[in-house]
Parts: structure tokens; C-alpha cells; sequence
């Protein structure tokens, strides 16, 4: 990890890796979600709506992960100082937060046909909503922290604390057993028809490469829009 | 009720959300990164 510290160095890997991540994400996206439309059975309950999984799944494990990312990157910026931790934050907020908002969409848009309303306060619901809040919060603050050209340490520790709603939003299912189902997809296996779930994977796979793409290319716009505002200081200087 | 219809709107936030999120990281990274070459040919 430590070997991208120089953002040059990081620069020299990001520019390839954007294209590529990009262009595999694109394909895989593709035969993921025309799999799951055309070659995999209606579910027994659901009928076609099942096909609604192969998009709100993985973007519900994004809006996750991206925290995940956010917290790992306020570590490394608070305890080691790491050059590209701030920039790395700031660059999966947005990311983080479009897939939390489409996995609420989805997901309402799904719960319409299977549970006959839009929205619940269920535990998993309400949970999935604070993410999107707390993302809307770690993008403000750190905007904030940026035009008073702070170091964007609170916004660090707020990508910290809020760390803590990813295992509630996780053990929802279990703690409050309202109306989301509980976990389908575990590391121990699926309950779900491999018919019915191999496309999943590929879609999943294919949405989080688009987010590193995304992710890659907002660090490369925030390092040059660094460079920007230090050569005008220096300019202004002197 | 029409279920083509849910999967429908469901795959267009999906793919409109991917895709604006795409374009808006895309577009201001060239602007960005356009500034600094720009900056390097007038230093």
C-alpha cells in the first residue's frame, strides 16, 4: 500500500488501470445483467421480479464496501499519515453514495411487487438509509474541510465512527426480524437456485470494477485539482 | 400488476446511476487534468 504513496508513482498505475477496469466492468456488467434477464428461470414466489437481485444486490454491497473504503482510508490518514488517504476518501464518497441511493431505489421499486409497499422502517431499510445520510454528511464535511484547507481530519474520524453502522445494517436482518428477508448469500453457501444465482457474481463483479473506474478517476481529478491550488498559492506568494 | 414494468425501472436507476456517476467522474477529471497540463505549457 505504501509503494502508491507518492502520488506520481500512484498516477503511473492509476491511468492504465482506469481504462482497464473500466472496459472489464463494461463487459462483465453486460453478460451479468443480459444473463440474469434472459437466461435464468422466474423464481417460484416472486415470478420475473427476481430478476431485480442482479442490480439492487450489487449495489447494496457497494454502498457497503464503499464505507468499508472510506473507514480503511481515515485509518491510514489518521495513524500513518498516508499522502493518498484524503484523497482516496474523498474520491469513494460520491461512488459510496450513488450506490446506496440505487440500492434504496431498487430495493423499493422491488419491495412494491414482493411485499406490496414502497418503504417500511424495517431494520435493514432504515439502516441502508442512515449509510446514505452518513455519506451525504462525510461529502459535505469534507468539502467543507477542503475550501478552509484543512487536512481533513474530521472528516476522517466521521469516516470512522460511521463504520459502525456498517455491521447494523449487516446483523439487521438478524437483530430486528421485520420485513427484508435475511441473508441469502453467505461464505458458507447460498440459499438461492444456482439457476437462478450465476449471473449474480458477474453483475456484482462487473459494478464493483465500474466503481473502481469511477473511484480511479475521481483521485486522478482530486491529485490534479491539488496541483491546481498549490500553484496558485505559490503564485499568489510570490 | 405489470412486473416488466418494476424490472424496468429498477435496470434504468441501476444503469443511470452507474452511467451519470461515470460521466461526472469522467468529465471532471479531464477538466482537471486539462487545467494542469495547461498549467506545465504556460510555467
Amino acid at each position: 500500500m505504501h509503494r502508491f504513496a507518492n502520488p506520481a508513482r500512484f498516477l503511473g498505475f492509476a491511468r492504465p488501470a482506469t481504462v482497464w477496469t473500466f472496459v472489464a466492468g463494461l463487459l462483465l456488467t453486460a453478460i451479468g445483467l443480459f444473463g440474469g434477464l434472459t437466461m435464468t428461470p422466474p423464481d417460484y414466489l416472486q415470478g420475473q421480479t427476481v430478476r431485480i437481485m442482479y442490480v439492487h444486490v450489487p449495489s447494496a454491497w457497494l454502498g457497503m464496501a464503499g464505507w468499508a473504503g472510506i473507514a480503511v482510508a481515515s485509518v491510514s490518514q489518521l495513524v500513518w499519515r498516508h499522502p493518498l488517504a484524503v484523497v482516496a476518501g474523498r474520491a469513494i464518497a460520491p461512488a459510496g453514495a450513488t450506490y446506496a441511493a440505487v440500492c434504496l431505489l431498487t430495493g423499493s421499486i422491488w419491495g412494491r411487487p414482493t411485499w406490496g409497499t414502497w418503504w417500511e422502517w424495517d431494520g435493514r431499510l432504515t439502516s441502508m438509509l442512515i449509510l446514505f445520510f452518513l455519506y451525504l454528511g462525510y461529502i459535505a464535511l469534507a468539502s467543507a474541510e477542503r475550501e478552509r484547507g484543512g487536512e481533513g481530519r474530521l472528516a476522517a474520524l466521521f469516516g470512522v465512527l460511521g463504520a459502525i453502522n456498517l455491521p447494523i445494517i449487516h446483523y439487521s436482518v438478524l437483530w430486528w426480524r421485520t420485513l427484508h428477508q435475511p441473508q441469502s448469500i453467505g461464505l458458507s453457501g447460498s440459499s438461492i437456485d444456482s439457476s437462478i444465482l450465476w449471473p449474480l457474481p458477474i453483475a456484482a463483479l462487473g459494478f464493483t470494477l465500474l466503481f473502481v473506474a469511477a473511484v480511479l478517476m475521481r483521485m486522478r481529478a482530486e491529485l490534479a485539482q491539488t496541483k491546481i491550488e498549490a500553484r496558485m498559492r505559490r503564485q499568489a506568494g510570490g | 400488476m405489470n412486473q416488466t414494468a418494476f424490472i424496468t425501472a429498477a435496470y434504468a436507476v441501476a444503469l443511470l446511476g452507474t452511467a451519470g456517476l461515470l460521466a461526472w467522474a469522467y468529465l471532471t477529471m479531464r477538466s482537471a487534468e486539462r487545467a494542469v497540463a495547461e498549467l506545465k505549457r504556460d510555467r
